[in-house]
């Protein structure tokens, strides 16, 4: 098993995530993490999908997504080929003693205070999910109170771009 | 062409200019707006049946005996669950059909309005693709896709569910329109470097096998088929969806794989050292065991779906392509090693497979009580009809026995359902066969249990005018269910016995209930007569109560959970494979 990060441009129609959804649960493969957005065109969405599967299933779950018919394309991003990011935000508890501390964790992995209340801060932080994880376990005793974390995003590294493609075909079928 | 008119109207001049003459449906509240309209059209003939799983048997039945899209129509709610099953069955066995289902109006959507059910969201895993039209505008545009869609790359059931308010809305009729599906392209041209090596592959072999599915009719493949067997001289077996793909009398076919299949078809998949997998899917009732499955076996699997491909078992030489397209190339392939005076030799391969195909052909026992055996209904039905007819089966013992003991010489004069496993089939598809192919004779080879649940389209087949011939192999059981229970339950028949020998429900009186002609048979020396009586009445449905033992049971058997070295010929008798070393 291992994470492999799928870049999947859908067509922005109501009920796609469902059906993207509908297929993992269906076919038994677990999402890690799915995030949606628009893209740079406005009939594509693009949603950045973390599966934990082995080779094998990855190849099954590539084909089977690609025969959904409102899904246009699809790209594994290897994560040394490709910028991953996800977005967390923390509410940490930080009174008058423990405030600065926690203000030069802040510093030191290029967070950002969001928000300050009398007894605590809230954090936001984006970069890969080993990051947020070294973030989080450096928080952990000063006591985190809620805590909320985005689908990881993608692109590939380089001046190509994955839609660039994808996007003409569309034009053309419009 | 550019017209004004109502979203019903559109939608029924969409489908006359797609080409559909047979719709089976029931109208309901919210698919009213689209009746109307029907009512005049002169090119599209609507079928009133009984229950909407009906109307989906039936337009598979259609789809299936004619290749082109079959067409159901139903209301909401209860209207468009009710096609459910039969939009299962197709996308299971990959049968062009397109539902169209009427949708509370727009506004009303998810407020759980009067027969709103959300058709779209239960029918996403089970149909190639669905649609949720709520804008008059874009109603023939999406009936265009549909129908695309559902015949294009692997077939399959395409919903279209309208809401009631973009059916009476107004709007202007577009003819033909834009399609818009970018991430819809399948791919039928298979790649050469694939091809080549899938010739120099069946060259090398020593023990190739044709594993055909039901892919190659679908494909229009089998004269290209058996144009490949016979310049090789390779062994052709024909999965439950393929019978007929390749002419059972040919010297060359070795019958079915699987569960119920061939010793001679189970021993080449097992023995064979290269399998040519053709439009089929290694599915669990062909394989058994995967892990024991064709152990010796390098695979070539051609299929138009690439996530068929390796999804069960590796593909060492992965084709994804049309049927076709795959056997003209192979051909061409082929020929061009045989000029390089390369050929492959199967001789010592064929000793073996014509010592399984004499020492186990199929065959039965005639019950010791003079009583009628199910098996032998069903043979002499095929040889007294003829391979010219279209036979149709339900689910259970009796369609395993339509596969072995009709023998099929033309491609899909076999319809049945196999990957869903639906019981009441037979009757619908009968009908939606006979009215795709009204000139042939259409006879429905069904059981007790399978008919009493959806016999009631009798009713539309004699009103309409449809003359399908039913023989009810009537062993008063759920044969198969008893069968597994005879084997593997220690004989507790827990609740399959229908007690349908007792005449409740009484299938002659039923017929003729249903406007049909019913016959029954109890003796094998009426067999014959009541057969040539069904052959002679063709102006209304003839039902024929075959009356059969009870313990009769599908031979061979390779029991659920084990592997095809397995395979049983009769209870606890295994056949004996041979003494020469494995591969």
């Amino acid at each position: 098993m291992s994470r492999h990060t799928l870049s999947v441009l859908v067509e922005n129609k109501p009920g796609v995530l469902a059906r993207v959804a509908a297929l993992f649960s269906r076919r038994g493969f677990n999402i890690d993490s799915l995030a949606v957005g628009p893209t740079e065109h406005a009939d594509v969405s693009r949603m950045t999908i973390v599966v934990n599967v082995a080779e094998l299933p990855l190849e099954q779950v590539t084909k089977q997504l690609n025969k959904l018919v409102n899904v246009i394309k699809i790209v594994e991003l290897d994560s040394s080929q490709s910028v991953q990011r996800e977005l967390t935000l923390i509410k940490v508890r930080a009174d008058a003693e423990t405030r600065s501390h926690v203000l030069e964790l802040v510093q030191l992995f290029r967070a950002r205070c969001v928000d300050v209340a009398t007894d605590a801060v809230t954090i936001e932080v984006t970069g890969t999910p080993d990051k947020l994880d070294a973030f989080i376990r450096v928080l952990e005793p000063f006591g985190v109170k809620e805590l909320v974390q985005s689908g990881m995003v993608a692109i590939g590294r380089g001046a190509r771009s994955i839609t660039d493609r994808s996007l003409r075909a569309l034009d053309r079928s419009a | 062409m550019t017209e004004e008119m109502t979203g019903a109207q559109a939608l029924v001049r969409a489908l006359e200019q797609v080409g559909v003459d047979t719709v089976f449906g029931i109208p309901g509240g919210a698919i009213l707006p689209a009746y109307d309209p029907l009512y005049d059209s002169t090119k599209v003939r609507h079928v009133l049946v009984r229950h909407e799983q009906g109307a989906g048997h039936a337009a598979e039945g259609y789809a299936q005996a004619t290749g082109r899209v079959g067409v159901c129509m139903a209301t909401s709610g209860p209207g468009a669950t009710n096609l459910v099953t039969a939009i299962a069955d197709a996308y299971m066995d990959s049968v062009p059909i397109v539902a169209i289902t009427g949708q509370v109006a727009a506004p009303l959507i998810g407020t759980d309005a009067f027969q709103e059910a959300d058709i779209s969201g239960i029918t996403m895993p089970i149909t190639k693709h669905n649609f949720l039209v709520t804008d008059a505008a874009d109603i023939s545009r999406t009936i265009a896709e549909a129908f695309h869609i559902a015949a294009t790359g692997r077939p399959g059931p395409v919903l279209v569910d309208i809401s009631k308010d973009a059916l009476q809305a107004t709007t202007t009729f577009v003819w033909p329109p834009v399609m818009r599906l970018p991430g819809y392209r399948p791919v039928t041209r298979p790649h050469s470097k694939q091809i080549r090596e899938a010739a120099r592959l069946m060259m090398e072999a020593k023990r190739p096998v044709l594993y055909v599915g039901g892919g190659v009719h679908k494909a229009r493949a089998s004269a290209e088929l058996a144009e490949l067997a016979e310049l090789t001289g390779i062994p052709v077996i024909t999965t439950l969806m393929a019978r007929g793909t390749f002419p059972d009398t040919h010297h060359l076919h070795l019958g079915m794989p699987g569960m119920h299949g061939t010793v001679a078809a189970v021993g080449a998949l097992q023995r064979g050292d290269l399998l040519i997998a053709l439009g089929t899917r290694f599915d669990d009732r062909v394989t058994g065991r995967l892990d024991t499955f064709a152990p010796h076996a390098k695979i070539i699997h051609a299929d138009i779906d690439p996530a068929e491909i390796s999804k069960n078992r590796h593909a060492d030489v992965p084709i994804v392509g049309d049927c076709r397209e795959v056997l003209v190339d192979l051909l061409a392939a082929i020929k061009h090693e045989h000029a390089e005076g390369r050929a492959g030799d199967y001789e010592a391969w064929w000793t073996l497979l014509q010592g399984y195909k004499d020492t186990y052909p199929l065959g039965y026992d005639e019950p010791e009580d003079g009583s009628l055996s199910p098996q032998y209904v069903i043979q002499r039905l095929s040889e007294i009809v003829g391979p010219d007819a279209y036979y149709l089966a339900g689910v259970g013992q009796h369609q395993m026995w339509a596969s072995q003991f009709v023998t099929y010489e033309k491609p899909g004069t076999f319809i049945n359902s196999g990957g869903a496993g639906t019981m009441g089939f037979a009757v619908p598809a009968a009908m939606g066969a006979k009215m795709g192919v009204p000139e042939a004779t259409v006879w429905a080879i069904d059981g007790d249990g399978c008919f009493q649940m959806t016999n009631q389209e009798l009713a539309t087949c004699a009103l309409e005018g449809v003359p399908i011939k039913v023989a009810i192999i009537n062993n008063g059981n759920l044969g198969m269910v008893r069968q597994w229970q005879t084997l593997f339950y220690n004989q507790r028949y827990s609740n399959t016995d229908l007690q349908s020998v007792r005449r409740i429900p009484d299938f002659v009186k039923l017929a003729e209930a249903y406007g049909c002609v019913g016959l029954r048979c109890e003796r094998p020396e009426d067999v014959d007569a009541t057969i040539r009586k069904a052959m002679e009445i063709n102006d209304v449905p003839v039902v024929v109560d075959f009356v059969v033992h009870k313990d009769a049971m599908v031979w061979p058997m390779v029991a659920a959970g084990t592997g095809n070295d397995d395979i049983k010929i009769a209870r606890d008798m295994a056949p004996v494979w041979d003494n020469e070393e494995q591969p």
